[in-house]
C-alpha cells in the first residue's frame, strides 16, 4: 500500500500544472459553497437574535396556558427562589421578570388600544436594552412612577416628554384598573408593529396598575450559546412545576419568522445545490480531462503489465490526495474571508435597507462563523468529489489498452 | 513443439461501413533466441500481428501458444499477467512514462513483479548501464533525446526478465546513428543473453540485422526468409 502511496505521490507531485488546476476546482468550490453558507447562517443568526433582542429573549416562563389566552388570571407569583434556581442553571445567562396585558391608553382625543409591560429596569438592560433605544428623556431611575412610551403610539395619541398618559383596563381577577403616568422617556422600537402600542413602566407600578401584587405574566431567559437552546430549555424545565407553569422558546413564540426563515433557507439550498451542481460538473470536467490526456499513459502501464485494479486504486488515491488538499486549502482560505463578513456584515442601504426595517431587523448580512456548516460543506464536497472519481476510475478500469495505445 | 506457435490467425476490423482484413489466416512459429523482423509496407498487417502476438488485442480467429499457453484463452487479467513475466515491449514511440525518471522507468516493472528493492536497484542499474545510459538515471523521459528514450524502453522491456521482446517499429523516430546505436545494443542482447527479438518494421536496416525476416503483404506471409 505504502508503495502506491508513493507512485501517487509522483504523479501528484512531477505534473504540477495538472496537480493545480485539480486543486483549485476543490478550492474554490469549497471556498464559495463555504462563504454562502457563512452568510446564510449569519443572516438567520441576525435575523433571530433580532427578534430575541427585541422582545422575547431566548425562552420564556409563563402560568401554565398564558401564551394561548393572555389574560392577568394566567399570571404567576413572584417567587425569588425561582429566579434564583433558573439562574444557577448552566447556560443561563439573566432572568428578567416581566408582567404585560394589554389597556386604553388615552390623552383625551385619543384612545388606543396597547400593551403596557412591566419590567424590572436594571434586569431588562441585560436583553432588550430599552435605554438604547430613547429617543427623547430618560431611563426610569430607582423607583419612578413614569412610562417610557413607544415614538409612534406617542405620535398617535400626540404625547410629548412630561404629558400625562391615562391608561384604562380590567384587572386581576376582574378588578378595574386606571392609572394616570407622567411620560418619562420616547423610544423607538425597532419593530414597527411594536412601535405603535407598546408602554414601559416598572414592574411594581405595573403590578399596582393591574391589582396583580407580586405576579409576573413572565420570566424572560437570556441565553448565553444559543446552540444550546434546547438542552437549556429541558434542565430549566426540570426545576418547574409543569402544572403551574409552562415554557416556550422562541421558536415557539414567533413561529412566523421561524416559517420565514424556514422559506429563505430553502432558498438558500436550492442556491446551494445549484453550486453543488456546479461544482461537481467542474471537478468531473477537471477529472475526466486529467485522465482523458493520461489515456496512453494508462494503455502502456496496461499493455507492460499492470493490472487495471492496481491503476484504478493508485488514481483514486490521488484524486483522493488532491481533494483533501483542496478541501484543506478551501477551509483555510476561507477562514479570512468569512472573519472580515463577520466583523465587517454587508451592509444595506436605500430600498432594501427598508424592508428590513419594516420586519424591524438592522439592515445588515452578517457572516457567522460555525464549526458545523465548515463540517458540513467540506463533507459534500468531498461527497461531490468522490462521486466524481467513480466515473474516470470506472473509464480506466474499462480501458482496453490496445485502444489506449493509439490515442 | 515450438516456444510460439500462430495457427490460422486471423483478424477482421469492422467499422460502421465496411470490413477491414488485417490478418487473413497466418500460420508461424518462432524458435527461442531468434532475432526475426516481421516486414512489409504500411498496412499489411504488421503491428496487428504483434500486438495479437503480445496479447495487447485479440485474434477474430485462430490461436497463438506461447511456450505452452494458449494466449487468446487467458482472461483480461492473467493476460496482463502474462504479459508481466513473459513479454518485454518497445513501441515506436518510445512510450515511456513521463512523470518517472530513466530509472523509475525501467524499476516501474521489476516493481509490479514485486521484486525487492536491492534487485531493483541492481539491476535497473545494470540494464541502463548495458544500454549506455548509466549517466542518465535520474532524467525524465522529456530530457532525454530520441534514441536516449529508445534504449530506456529497451532496458525496461529487459527488466522483467521476459522470454521475448515485441518491438513494434522501434527505430521509425530514430536518426541512423541512433538506429544503429539500439540495433547493435539488442543484438549483443540476443546473442549473449539468447533473448529473443521479434521486431515489426519496415526499416531496412533492421530487416539487414535480423537473422529472419517475414515478408507480410494484405494480412498474408509473402516470404519467410531465414538467413
Amino acid at each position: 500500500m505504502k508503495e502506491y502511496f508513493k507512485l501517487a505521490w509522483r504523479n501528484i507531485w512531477r505534473n504540477k500544472r495538472r496537480t493545480m488546476i485539480t486543486i483549485a476546482s476543490v478550492f474554490f468550490a469549497l471556498w464559495l459553497a463555504l462563504i454562502m453558507r457563512s452568510i446564510q447562517v449569519g443572516s438567520y443568526s441576525h435575523m433571530a437574535d433580532g427578534i430575541v433582542e427585541a422582545f422575547t429573549g431566548s425562552i420564556q416562563i409563563h402560568g401554565d396556558g398564558y401564551w394561548e389566552d393572555r389574560t392577568l388570571d394566567k399570571t404567576f407569583a413572584q417567587e425569588t427562589s425561582l429566579m434564583t434556581k433558573i439562574e444557577s442553571i448552566e447556560n443561563v445567562k439573566s432572568v428578567i421578570p416581566r408582567l404585560e396585558s394589554f389597556a386604553l391608553a388615552s390623552t383625551g382625543e385619543q384612545t388606543k388600544g396597547i400593551m403596557v409591560v412591566g419590567i424590572d429596569p436594571e434586569r431588562e438592560l441585560e436583553l432588550t436594552h430599552p435605554d438604547r433605544k430613547l429617543i427623547e428623556g430618560n431611563y426610569f431611575e430607582g423607583s419612578s412612577d413614569g412610562v417610557l412610551v413607544s415614538s409612534r403610539l406617542a405620535d398617535f395619541l400626540g404625547l410629548k416628554l412630561n404629558d400625562t398618559l391615562t391608561l384604562l383596563s380590567s384587572g386581576y381577577h376582574g378588578a378595574s384598573a386606571a392609572g394616570i403616568y407622567p411620560v418619562i422617556g420616547i423610544i423607538k422600537m425597532p419593530n414597527p408593529e411594536l412601535d405603535r402600542r407598546i408602554v414601559y413602566m416598572t414592574l411594581p407600578y405595573a403590578q399596582e396598575l393591574y391589582g396583580a401584587y407580586e405576579r409576573l405574566s413572565s420570566l424572560v431567559i437570556n441565553v448565553e450559546n444559543s446552540n444550546l437552546l434546547d438542552k437549556t430549555k429541558k434542565d430549566i424545565s426540570l426545576v418547574l412545576d409543569e402544572e403551574i407553569y409552562e415554557i416556550m422558546d422562541w421558536k415557539e413564540m414567533n413561529p412566523e419568522l421561524v416559517q420565514q426563515i424556514q422559506s429563505d433557507a430553502a432558498g438558500g439550498y436550492i442556491m446551494l445545490g445549484m453550486l453543488y451542481l456546479i461544482i461537481g460538473f467542474g471537478v468531473l470536467g477537471t477529472l475526466i480531462m486529467m485522465t482523458t490526456e493520461r489515456r496512453k499513459e494508462f494503455g502502456v502501464m496496461i499493455a507492460i503489465g499492470m493490472q487495471k485494479k492496481k491503476l484504478g486504486l493508485i488514481l483514486t488515491i490521488e484524486m483522493l490526495m488532491m481533494g483533501a488538499v483542496g478541501i484543506i486549502a478551501g477551509v483555510i482560505g476561507s477562514l479570512p474571508v468569512i472573519a472580515y463578513l463577520v466583523k465587517t456584515p454587508i451592509r444595506f442601504t436605500g430600498e432594501s435597507a427598508k424592508m428590513f426595517e419594516i420586519y424591524g431587523f438592522e439592515p445588515i448580512m452578517p457572516a457567522k462563523l460555525e464549526l458545523s456548516y465548515f463540517l458540513a460543506q467540506s463533507s459534500v464536497v468531498l461527497v461531490i468529489f468522490i462521486l466524481a472519481i467513480i466515473y474516470p476510475v470506472n473509464s480506466v478500469m474499462k480501458l482496453k489498452e490496445i485502444k489506449a495505445l493509439r490515442s | 513443439m515450438k516456444f510460439i506457435e500462430i495457427r490460422d490467425l486471423q483478424k477482421i476490423y469492422n467499422d460502421s461501413e465496411h470490413e477491414v482484413h488485417a490478418v487473413r489466416g497466418i500460420d508461424l512459429s518462432f524458435e527461442e533466441g531468434e532475432f526475426a523482423a516481421i516486414a512489409g509496407p504500411s498496412g499489411c498487417g504488421k503491428t496487428t500481428l504483434l500486438n495479437i502476438l503480445g496479447g495487447l488485442d485479440e485474434p477474430t480467429r485462430g490461436t497463438i501458444n506461447i511456450g505452452g499457453t494458449n494466449v487468446n484463452e487467458l482472461k483480461s487479467s492473467e493476460r496482463i499477467n502474462f504479459r508481466l513475466n513473459n513479454i518485454g515491449f518497445v513501441f515506436q514511440a518510445y512510450n515511456l512514462i513521463p512523470v518517472l525518471t530513466a530509472k523509475e522507468n525501467v524499476e516501474f516493472i521489476m516493481h509490479l513483479q514485486g521484486r525487492p528493492k536491492a534487485e531493483r536497484d541492481a539491476r535497473t542499474k545494470e540494464l541502463l548501464e548495458a544500454v549506455g545510459l548509466g549517466d542518465r538515471l535520474n532524467s525524465r523521459p522529456s530530457k532525454l533525446s530520441g534514441g536516449q528514450q529508445q534504449r530506456v524502453a529497451v532496458a525496461r522491456a529487459l527488466a522483467s526478465k521476459p522470454k521475448f521482446i515485441l518491438a513494434d517499429e522501434p527505430t521509425a523516430n530514430l536518426d541512423s546513428k541512433a538506429t544503429e546505436n539500439l540495433l547493435d545494443i539488442m543484438e549483443k542482447l540476443n546473442k549473449e543473453e539468447n533473448i529473443t527479438f521479434i521486431f515489426a518494421t519496415h526499416d531496412a536496416r533492421v530487416m539487414k540485422k535480423a537473422k529472419r525476416v517475414i515478408y507480410l503483404e494484405d494480412g498474408k506471409i509473402l516470404k519467410d526468409e531465414v538467413k
